[in-house]
C-alpha cells in the first residue's frame, strides 16, 4: 500500500440502501500528492464511496480519517443559465460564508478564471460551454477551499478524446502543485494511463489494489491471457464471480 | 442563504419566458378583470314598500313632492316589484327574487319636512339586501346609493334656502316662532350698533336694561349655534339609509374581486415557480454540491420561500396598480393587504416547495403545480350553500389545508376594513407554511 500517513483513509466501510448493500466493508487510501483510480463497472459502488470518502453521506460501519477533502461530483454541478463567473462567484460566497475559505469570494473567482483557463469565457453562460470546459468550472469549484486531496466522480464521462486529454493536462498540473487525486472510472485505460495505483470495486467489494502492472499479473495469474487489459479484467471478474 | 435568492433572481432573469409570464400574467388578468367589471349591468330586481300615501305631499319651501313623485325616482333607476308589507319584502329578498327591498315609513314626510324646523329629524328609509351574494348586493348598493344621493341633493336644495332664512335672521334680527311662543331676536348687527352707542356714554353701573339685552342676545345665539349641527348634517345627508342585510356577510363585490384575482395570481406564480426553482437544484444536479457542507437543506427551502414570497409579492403588487386603474383600492389600507399578500405569498411558496421537493424534476413540479392548485383554488370559490352538506364538508377540508382560501380571506380583509376578520386566516396561513415547509424538508431527505 502507501507510505505511513495517508491523506485520506477508510477503513471497512459498508453501506446500504433499503437493505440492499452497496459497500461491504472496503478499504481505500490516498497517500499525500498521490493519484488513485478507482475502477468498477456501473453499480459497483465507486459514487457512493467517493461520497463517504467526501464526509457527505455516513458509512453504517467503517471509519473515514483524512481532511481537506473536496469531492467534484459525477456531472457538472453548475447553473446552466448563469455564467461562469456567477457560478464561481456564487459557490466562492456559499464557501466563504460556510467557513471553508477565507478568501474574498470576487478575488477567488479571478484565481479560478486564470487557472482553468477560461477568464476569455467569464461572461458565457455554462450551458453553451463543451463538456470539458463545464467539467473543469465543476472542479475549480471543488479547489477553491484548497483542499490536498480531490475526489473527482468520474470525470471524463461524455468527453471526446482530445477534450478528456485537455481535461487531464489541467488535472495533473493541480497534481504537480501537490493535490492528491482519487477519481473514478470505469474506463481501465483510463486509470492505467492517469493513476499510480488503481483500486477495483466490484459490486460493493474491493477486490484489488495496486499498480496497474500488478493489476495486469493478477489477471494473468488467474489463467486467462490477453494484451487487453480490460477484457483480462472483465475475464476476472467474472472468474471471481462478479 | 441570500445568494441562493439572489442566484436565483438571476437565473429567472434569463429565462425569458418565465420572467415574461410574471409581468405579463398579471398585467393581463388585471384587464380582463377590470373591463369585467366596469362592463354593463344589468337592471336589478327592487322589492318596494310604502306606507306613504300616493297622494301624500311632502312639501318643502315653496315646491312640492308627492308619494308618487318618490316612487318614480325610484323605480326609474331600478325594476320594482311591490311589496304587500314589510314582512313580505324581505321575503322576497331573502328567496332571492329581489335583490334588495326599500321600505318607505310613513312619517318619511314629516321627518322630511322637520328638516326645515327647528328639532331636525333624519328622514330614514330602511333597506334591506341580501349580503350573502356580494355580486348582487354590490350592484344593489350602488342604484340605492345613486338613487339616495339624488332625491338628498334635491333636499340639500330646499334646505339650504331654509337654512339662509335663520342664518339672516342671527344676522339681521327679527321675529321667530318657537314652539308656539314669538321671540325677539336682536341680531348681530343691532347688538354691534347698540354696543357702541353704549360704549362712549356708559358711566358705570347704569344703562342695566341694554346690557341685560346683549347678555340675553349672546345666550340667544349660543343656543343657536347649537342648531347649526344638525341643520348642517341635515343638508349634507338629509334622508338616511338604514341598511340591514339579511343572509351571511360578504365583502363588497371590488373587494371581492380583487381579492380572488390577486389571490389566484399570488397562488399561479409562487407555486409555480417555487416548485420549477427546487426541482432545478436536482435538475442542475446543484443540489448535491449546496448541501455538500455549504448550505443546510433547511435553509435551502428557507431560501426558496423567500424567493416565492419576494416575487409573488412583486406580482401582486403590479397586478393591483394595474386594477387600481379600473377599481378603487384603498391606499390607505396598504399596512393590511400587504401583510395578507406576503403572508400568502410565503404559504404558497412552501406548499410549491413541498411540490418541488417530491417531483424532483422541472417538468413534473410545474405539471403538479398547476394540476393541483388551480383545481383547488377553484373548489374553494364554490358557496358553500351550493353543494350539499358532504361535499361541502370535502371542499372546506380541502380548502383548509391548501392556503388558497385563507389568503383570500386575508387578502379581502385586509383589502376592506368591513371584510372579513384578517387574524385568523393570517394565523391559518402561517400555520399551513410551517406544515409545507416541514413537508418539503422531509421530502427533501430523499431528493
Ligand atoms: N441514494 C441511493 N438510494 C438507493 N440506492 C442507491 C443510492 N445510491 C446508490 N445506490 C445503489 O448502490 C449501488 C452502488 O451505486 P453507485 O455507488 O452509484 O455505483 P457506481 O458509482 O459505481 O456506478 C447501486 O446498486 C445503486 O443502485
Ligand atoms: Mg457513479
Amino acid at each position: 500500500m502507501t507510505g505511513e500517513n495517508p491523506a485520506l483513509a477508510a477503513r471497512g466501510v459498508s453501506k446500504s440502501f433499503d437493505g440492499r448493500s452497496a459497500l461491504k466493508g472496503v478499504d481505500f487510501e490516498v497517500g499525500p500528492g498521490e493519484v488513485v483510480a478507482l475502477i468498477g463497472p456501473n453499480g459497483a459502488g465507486k459514487t457512493t464511496l467517493l461520497s463517504i470518502l467526501a464526509g457527505i453521506a455516513e458509512p453504517d460501519s467503517g471509519e473515514v480519517a483524512g481532511d481537506g477533502v473536496a469531492w467534484v461530483p459525477q456531472q457538472a454541478a453548475l447553473y446552466r443559465r448563469l455564467s461562469v463567473q456567477e457560478n464561481l462567484l456564487l459557490f466562492a460566497r456559499l464557501q466563504h460564508d460556510a467557513g471553508q475559505t477565507d478568501e474574498n469570494p470576487s478575488l477567488m473567482v479571478k484565481r479560478m478564471l486564470d487557472l482553468t483557463g477560461l477568464a476569455e469565457r467569464a461572461a458565457d453562460r455554462v450551458g453553451t460551454l463543451s463538456g470539458g470546459n463545464q467539467q473543469r468550472v465543476n472542479i475549480a469549484i471543488g479547489l477553491m477551499a484548497g483542499p490536498s486531496v480531490l475526489l473527482l466522480d468520474e470525470p471524463s464521462v461524455g468527453l471526446d478524446p482530445a477534450q478528456r486529454e485537455r481535461l487531464w493536462g489541467f488535472v495533473l498540473d493541480l497534481v504537480r502543485e501537490g493535490t492528491a487525486v482519487a477519481f473514478s472510472t470505469h474506463d481501465i485505460q483510463e486509470a492505467e494511463r492517469y493513476a499510480e495505483r488503481i483500486v477495483a470495486v466490484a459490486e460493493g467489494e474491493g477486490i484489488f489494489s495496486g499498480t496497474a502492472d500488478e493489476l495486469r499479473q493478477a489477471v494473468e495469474a488467474g489463467g486467462a491471457r490477453s494484451e487487453d487489459l480490460e477484457t483480462s479484467f472483465l475475464a476476472f471478474l467474472r472468474e471471481r464471480g462478479h | 442563504m441570500r445568494w441562493l435568492v439572489l442566484k436565483d433572481l438571476q437565473i429567472l432573469k434569463r429565462s425569458p419566458l418565465q420572467l415574461t409570464l410574471l409581468v405579463v400574467y398579471p398585467v393581463v388578468i388585471a384587464l380582463l378583470v377590470g373591463f369585467a367589471m366596469t362592463g354593463g349591468q344589468e337592471q336589478t330586481k327592487v322589492a318596494l314598500y310604502s306606507q306613504i300615501p300616493a297622494s301624500e305631499s311632502l312639501g318643502l319651501g315653496g315646491e312640492e313632492v308627492d308619494g308618487s313623485e318618490i316612487r318614480n325616482q325610484l323605480c326609474g333607476r331600478v325594476e320594482c316589484i311591490e311589496a304587500d308589507s314589510a314582512s313580505d319584502a324581505k321575503k322576497m329578498v331573502e328567496s332571492g327574487e329581489a335583490t334588495a327591498a326599500v321600505i318607505v315609513p310613513e312619517d318619511l314626510g314629516d321627518k322630511i319636512r322637520s328638516l326645515a324646523s327647528l328639532n331636525p329629524e333624519s328622514p330614514e328609509i330602511q333597506i334591506i339586501v341580501n349580503g350573502s351574494d356580494a355580486v348582487e348586493s354590490q350592484v344593489t348598493d350602488d342604484r340605492v346609493e345613486a338613487m339616495l344621493s339624488e332625491a338628498n341633493l334635491l333636499l340639500a336644495k330646499r334646505l339650504s334656502e331654509g337654512a339662509k332664512d335663520y342664518l339672516d335672521l342671527i344676522l339681521k334680527g327679527g321675529q321667530f316662532d318657537l314652539l308656539g311662543q314669538k321671540i325677539e331676536v336682536l341680531g348681530l348687527k343691532k347688538s354691534e350698533q347698540i354696543l357702541r352707542q353704549i360704549e362712549p356714554k356708559l358711566p358705570p353701573g347704569t344703562d342695566k336694561e341694554q346690557l341685560a339685552r346683549a347678555v340675553r342676545f349672546a345666550h340667544l345665539a349660543t343656543d343657536n349655534l347649537d342648531l347649526a349641527g344638525p341643520l348642517l348634517t341635515a343638508i349634507t345627508e338629509p334622508i338616511k339609509a338604514d341598511k340591514v342585510e339579511v343572509g351571511d356577510e360578504a365583502p363588497s363585490l371590488d373587494t371581492y374581486a380583487i381579492g380572488v384575482t390577486v389571490a389566484f395570481a399570488l397562488m399561479f406564480v409562487t407555486v409555480l415557480l417555487v416548485a420549477g426553482s427546487l426541482a432545478l437544484e436536482k435538475e442542475e444536479n446543484a443540489f448535491t454540491r449546496l448541501t455538500a457542507g455549504l448550505v443546510g437543506r433547511g435553509w435551502i427551502i428557507f431560501a426558496k420561500v423567500g424567493l416565492g414570497t419576494i416575487v409573488g409579492t412583486g406580482v401582486a403588487l403590479i397586478l393591483l396598480a394595474g386594477l387600481g386603474l379600473f377599481i378603487g383600492i384603498e391606499w390607505g389600507r396598504a399596512p393590511f393587504w400587504l401583510l395578507a399578500i406576503v403572508f400568502g405569498a410565503a404559504a404558497f411558496a412552501a406548499a410549491g416547495a413541498a411540490l418541488g421537493a417530491a417531483a424532483r424534476e422541472v417538468r413534473a413540479a410545474t405539471l403538479a403545480a398547476v394540476m393541483i392548485s388551480v383545481p383547488v383554488a377553484l373548489l374553494s370559490l364554490v358557496p358553500d350553500d351550493a353543494v350539499g352538506p358532504a361535499i361541502e364538508t370535502a371542499i372546506n377540508l380541502v380548502s383548509a389545508v391548501f392556503p388558497f382560501r385563507p389568503a383570500l380571506d386575508a387578502i379581502t380583509g385586509g383589502l376592506e376594513l368591513s371584510g372579513p376578520s384578517q387574524w385568523l386566516p393570517l394565523l391559518h396561513l402561517t400555520v399551513l407554511t410551517l406544515a409545507y415547509g416541514a413537508l418539503a424538508r422531509l421530502a427533501l431527505r430523499r431528493f
